[in-house]
């Protein structure tokens, strides 16, 4: 059984009517999000399921998942903290505020908090420069900008989100 | 008409809601030329205004429409909206903040080639957006303004968004075309170029989403109007993205030909703690290492002016400013570093040289490169150039020649 399918039938399908009916591939992409959404990364459940939707070999979603730096083939935290440190944005102290944030988060880029809550990444340009220090939040199917950051916003923001997951449990 | 013709919202609230950009005339470009001009008079209004594309190679926008062939159906307009160069911000707030002018010029692109479906395709990064333009393009198609038979005509346009995921390499057409397809973002082989064989081997235009907003107010206003802005070679305004070590970044839109020391002075208010501002990179982390001397500033930011003045593309136009305190061999090792994490691979020269290139800028930032370090570091550049399969594999080597050529110092002395 797909699961995707069953579980989203309409999104799954508003995604395809996106693209001419012959060309199901392009759909590939979204479908990875959409699986995403769910459980925070890829599984290969996942790739079989969306192999077969858009009708191509699972091999070739493995290798579309794997190219693009925004899909995930590992579980990490639920949210993905990823500070941007490119170029414009350590010119404006990015590179401070990374620190700042290891140390409140007690890890290094790469890890993921105890709790299970947070990963912290390093990206390149988000195309927010003007506003640095900043961050994406990925997770729960979102991506957010986070701009204009200190270690106070920051901390407030990692707080929110421990007491709303507290809540949920 | 106000200060902006692009960042109108700065003067406008609200823009962002279909009323609102009603309102202030929206549409009436596009009622205009599907009710009452040909598709070639649209086209020819393009040409004329002299509209350069601003994602980054300044291609002539009618020149390139013009060059779909008739004879091969369906066509496609594809809106690039990956926005990736570091230092660049300036389609994000068109997109945020103005979002109806550049669907409006998406849908007179698609209206001048006679494209039916069309797409946006954004950054991954950009998710956010990608809903708001998906509710945008809802409240088009329940006010009548996508669809079928539009305005009574035989006409009819969808629009629909496709997300990136991540990686740079898919602001290059080729790549980003392979991208909406559902594949690796690498690059095509050119020829064939998109014009004849583009999506799904489709003729198909792509195009930046700052060069999108501005085709509404041309066949509002007409070309001669258009022409009134910017310099002969490079009419109309653009939007530069300032940032780095500057008081004031952001995005400040402004005629084509404004020199440098305006943006920076003026509008950037200047270097922050007194500082001194010792270069400029004109065109992102792409773009070759400028030494700001009197010359330097006082160049008209514009197409010609800056490639010949200054040996510098002016791209994107997303303007970095490093003062005093800033050691090029730092910078470089940052631009390289990013352009090894983007290389998409598939080309030897830039996947080898960008990782060599990562080793030796990254030993010589950290203090422990060697003077033969350096001059190795310039060489692979130089073998680079010229035999990469697409034009990422050429920025990767422009801050790392002309750093070391401008700034050797900073390179032996870390
Ligand atoms: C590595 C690379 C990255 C690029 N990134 C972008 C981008 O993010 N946005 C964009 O509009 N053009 C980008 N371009 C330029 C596109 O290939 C293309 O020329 C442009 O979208 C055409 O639109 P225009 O004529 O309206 O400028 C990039 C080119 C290269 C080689
Ligand atoms: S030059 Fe670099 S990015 Fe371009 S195709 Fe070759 S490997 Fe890919
Ligand atoms: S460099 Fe960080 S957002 Fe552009």
């Amino acid at each position: 059984m797909n699961e995707l399918l069953s579980k989203y039938p309409q999104e799954v399908q508003r995604i395809l009517a996106r693209y001419p009916a012959e060309r199901k591939r392009s759909a590939v992409m979204p479908l990875l999000f959409l699986a995403q959404a769910e459980k925070n990364y890829i599984t290969p459940q996942a790739i079989a399921e969306i192999a077969e939707i858009a009708e191509v070999s699972a091999t070739e979603v493995a290798s579309v998942a794997g190219f693009y730096t925004l899909f995930h083939e590992e579980p990490g935290g639920r949210y993905r903290i990823q500070v941007c440190t490119d170029l414009p944005c350590v010119l404006r102290g990015a590179d401070r505020f990374l620190q700042e944030l290891k140390a409140y988060l007690g890890i290094e880029v790469g890890q993921t908090t105890a709790d299970g809550m947070f990963s912290l990444e390093e990206v390149k340009c988000l195309a927010a420069c003007h506003r640095a220090p900043m961050f994406q939040l990925q997770g729960d199917g979102q991506i957010t900008y986070h701009e204009d950051q200190t270690l106070e916003t920051v901390r407030a923001l990692v707080e929110e989100l421990r007491a709303r997951a507290g809540k949920e449990a | 008409m106000g200060q902006y013709l692009l960042l109108r919202h700065r003067e406008i609230p609200n823009l962002h809601q279909l009323d609102v950009y009603r309102a202030h005339g929206g549409f009436e470009a596009f009622r205009k030329a599907v009710t009452s001009m040909t598709p070639a008079d649209v086209l020819a209004a393009v040409k004329n205004s002299g509209l350069r594309g601003r994602g980054g190679a300044g291609f002539p926008t009618g020149m390139k429409w013009a060059f779909l062939p008739n004879d091969r159906w369906p066509h496609y307009v594809v809106a690039n909206a990956d926005e990736s160069e570091p230092g660049t911000f300036k389609d994000r707030e068109l997109l945020e903040s103005n979002p109806y002018q550049f669907l409006e010029g998406l849908m007179l692109a698609s209206y001048a080639v006679q494209a039916n479906q069309s797409y946006v395709y954004l950054r991954g990064e950009f998710w956010a957006l990608a809903q708001k333009l998906d509710g945008c393009i809802a409240e088009l198609e329940k006010a009548g303004l996508l669809g079928e038979n539009l305005f009574g005509t035989a006409y009819h346009l969808r629009l629909a968004t496709h997300l990136g995921a991540g990686a740079y390499i898919c602001g290059e057409e080729t790549a980003l075309l392979e991208s909406l397809e559902g594949k690796l973002g690498q690059p095509r082989l050119r020829p064939p170029f998109p014009a004849t064989h583009g999506l799904y081997n489709s003729p198909t235009v792509v195009n930046n989403v700052e060069t999108l907003a501005n085709v509404p107010l041309i066949v509002e206003h007409g070309p001669d109007w258009y022409r009134s802005f910017g310099t002969e070679k490079s009419p109309g305004v653009k939007i530069f993205s300032l940032s780095g070590c500057v008081n004031k970044p952001g995005n400040y839109e402004l005629p084509l030909g404004t020199p440098f020391r305006e943006l920076i002075f003026q509008h950037g208010g200047g270097i922050p703690n007194g500082g001194q501002v010792k270069a400029f990179m004109s065109a992102g982390a792409s773009s070759t290492i400028v030494a700001a001397d009197d010359a330097a500033l006082d160049t008209p930011m514009d197409y010609e002016s800056t490639q010949n003045n200054l040996n510098a593309p002016l791209g994107s136009a997303s303007v970095i400013i490093l003062d005093d305190t800033v050691n090029m061999a730092d910078l470089v090792q940052k631009t390289v570093h990013f352009f090894k994490h983007e290389s998409c691979g598939k080309c030897t020269p830039c996947r080898e040289g960008t990782f060599w290139m990562n080793r030796l800028a990254t030993r010589i930032a950290a203090g422990q490169g060697s003077e033969k370090d350096v001059d190795l570091l310039a060489a692979v550049a130089r073998q680079m150039q010229g035999k990469c399969l697409c034009a990422l594999g050429e920025f990767s080597t422009m801050a790392v020649v002309s750093g070391i050529e401008k700034f050797r110092e900073d390179f032996l002395h870390k």
